[in-house]
């Protein structure tokens, strides 16, 4: 049989895909085991072990100086940080898509600007970001909104203005006006469509927030990787970035399942 | 509108009142000339089938009605009154795919029509209103054999379902004119007769003035009172796009008035005219 042809039952799926994860992780195991045998005191490749012991500290005793489990401190102000610039971009994406999309006097008018902020390198305006809110919250949101938002914008004005001619066309047939035409028509179709450019948008958002923790903060998962990256601390760095991974993979997960069960139309369900 | 008149043979235009009227209608793309000097009135109760060659502007000539497509020239009167622009619940479509939302179920596609005009803002109904509107369109969808369908989605049903549906969203606003742009083309043969039943039923039913563009000579004959071949009358074959098509035959079929039990379709060709 051609291998264009193989089809993988969904238990056989599940067991080749943990394969080369598995085996990646049998890799570090022994390579950092032969490194321990070496040095007992290596802290390169830390053992389980070493990344319990290292974690343990900031998981269940709180912070000397502030009181805070550190762990759980820094994983709330980094989803804080994410979940605002998530939310406001895919806000401002729905409303400016919207409008984008289905009226030509607002695409012709800010098409190009949006076009224009989308080409903008998000992390060269930083500085400026910076400059104008300061070290604190705003600034580190508003770089992940002006780093995800113009593509999320232009993913869903793209989308709508795609839809079908005939659709239009026949909405006003049935006495739509322009208003009624977003509301019924572009805005139920856009939603899908909005949930999957979350989905893709989800690895920029966490690159922007982690550089912005990286460069200017005093908690969230990012800077506390860059602040024990002094003490060659791999035990807290190795951990914390499969935390992130889990908490992103979890995200995904939590926007697929939720545009299946809300928008089951638009998924080839129940045929 | 009364039922569909009948026919009157030599006396097809000045014995009915047209209810709509195309006056020298030219529709250019550029220096590409599509229709031609176009002269139409159509009757109500009639059912005018558009047939002729690939590129013929059949379509063109559909869009221009619909108001889809402003004409380079001319004027189009519904009524003796000048179309909008613009495409309005007075001339309802159905075109060969995408007439339907994929996003709302059979009802809900259905109520669409009645909850736009019945609620400006919200485009939802509430309460009676909304009780009164699923009763209308339950009603619609069982006249055109969906009456089992009414919470299946779109893309769960089958090309002449979804055609069913795209004909009793149309009829539910009840338009002047229903405009059909090759509803059948993408159907199987069997599937296809039924329609043709379904949708001669419905236009003596609810008394329908249809304008029907079609590939398929035999049912723009079987299916209209009136077919009307577009083609262009003069070539130029150093430049064929300068000039336009327009109506080159215009065939009145003697059909009894409805409701009708005989097939008889003489079609009578001594009424030919370049309009």
């Amino acid at each position: 049989m051609r291998w264009v042809n193989r089809r993988i039952r969904r238990g056989n799926r599940i067991l080749l895909g943990a394969i080369p994860i598995l085996l990646l992780v049998l890799l570090y195991l022994v390579i950092a085991a032969g490194r321990h045998a070496a040095n007992p005191n290596d802290k390169i490749l830390p053992l389980p072990g070493g990344m319990a012991e290292g974690m343990s500290a900031l998981l269940f005793q709180p912070d000397q100086l502030s009181g805070q489990f550190i762990f759980w401190a820094d994983t709330f102000a980094s989803l804080q940080r994410l979940g605002m610039g998530l939310g406001i971009s895919t806000l401002s994406a729905l409303l400016v898509g919207l409008l984008l999309g289905v009226l030509p006097p607002v695409r012709a008018t800010f098409g190009p600007l949006v076009t224009g902020i989308a080409v903008i390198p998000p992390i060269a305006l930083l500085p400026i970001l910076f400059i104008a809110f300061g070290l604190g919250e705003t600034a580190k949101v508003a770089l992940i909104v002006i780093g995800i938002a113009p593509f999320m914008i232009r993913d869903v004005a793209a989308h709508i203005a795609a839809l079908p001619r005939e659709q239009i066309v026949k909405a006003q047939t049935l006495g739509a006006s322009s208003w009624q035409l977003m509301l019924r028509v572009a805005l139920p179709q856009a939603m899908p469509r909005l949930i999957q450019a979350v989905r893709l948008s989800l690895g920029p958002a966490w690159v922007f927030l982690i550089s912005a923790e990286a460069i200017a903060s005093d908690i969230g998962l990012g800077y506390r990787i860059f602040l024990v990256r002094r003490y060659l601390s791999m035990d807290i760095i190795l951990p914390y970035v499969a935390w992130i991974a889990l908490l992103a993979i979890a995200m995904d997960m939590l926007l697929t399942w939720a545009s299946r069960r809300l928008f089951s139309w638009a998924h080839g369900e129940e045929h | 509108m009364g039922q569909p008149p009948p026919v009157l043979m030599g006396a097809w235009r000045g014995a009915l009142s047209a209810l709509l009227s195309l006056r020298g209608v030219w529709v250019e793309y550029g220096d590409k000339v599509v229709l031609e000097r176009v002269n139409l009135d159509i009757a109500a109760g009639s059912f005018v089938s558009i047939i002729g060659p690939s590129g013929a502007g059949k379509s063109s000539l559909l869009r221009v009605i619909l108001g889809q497509e402003v004409p380079t020239r001319g004027s189009i009167l519904l009524d003796g009154i000048p179309l909008k622009p613009e495409c309005g619940p007075d001339r309802g479509v159905v075109f060969q795919r995408y007439s339907v939302f994929p996003h709302l179920s059979v009802l809900r596609n259905t109520v669409f029509g009645l909850e736009c005009a019945q609620a400006p803002f919200t485009a939802r109904l509430f309460g009676a209103r909304r009780r009164a509107a699923i009763a209308e369109a339950e009603e619609m969808l069982t006249a055109v054999g969906l009456g089992d369908s009414l919470h299946l989605y779109p893309a769960q049903m089958s090309g002449g379902m979804q055609q069913r549906l795209a004909i009793a969203q149309a009829l539910i606003k009840r338009p002047r004119i229903l405009l059909l742009d090759e509803p059948f083309g993408a159907l199987d043969p069997g599937i296809r007769a039924d329609m043709h039943a379904l949708i001669t039923r419905l236009w003596r039913d609810y008394s329908l003035t249809i304008i029907m563009v079609t590939h398929d000579i035999r049912e723009a004959f079987s299916l209209g009172t009136r077919v009307l071949t577009l083609d262009k009358r003069r070539r130029d074959p150093h430049a064929p796009h300068r000039f336009g098509a327009t109506a080159v035959y215009d065939l009145p079929l003697a059909k009894q008035a409805p409701p009708i039990g005989n097939d008889d379709e003489s079609i009578k060709l001594d009424d030919v005219s370049n309009n």
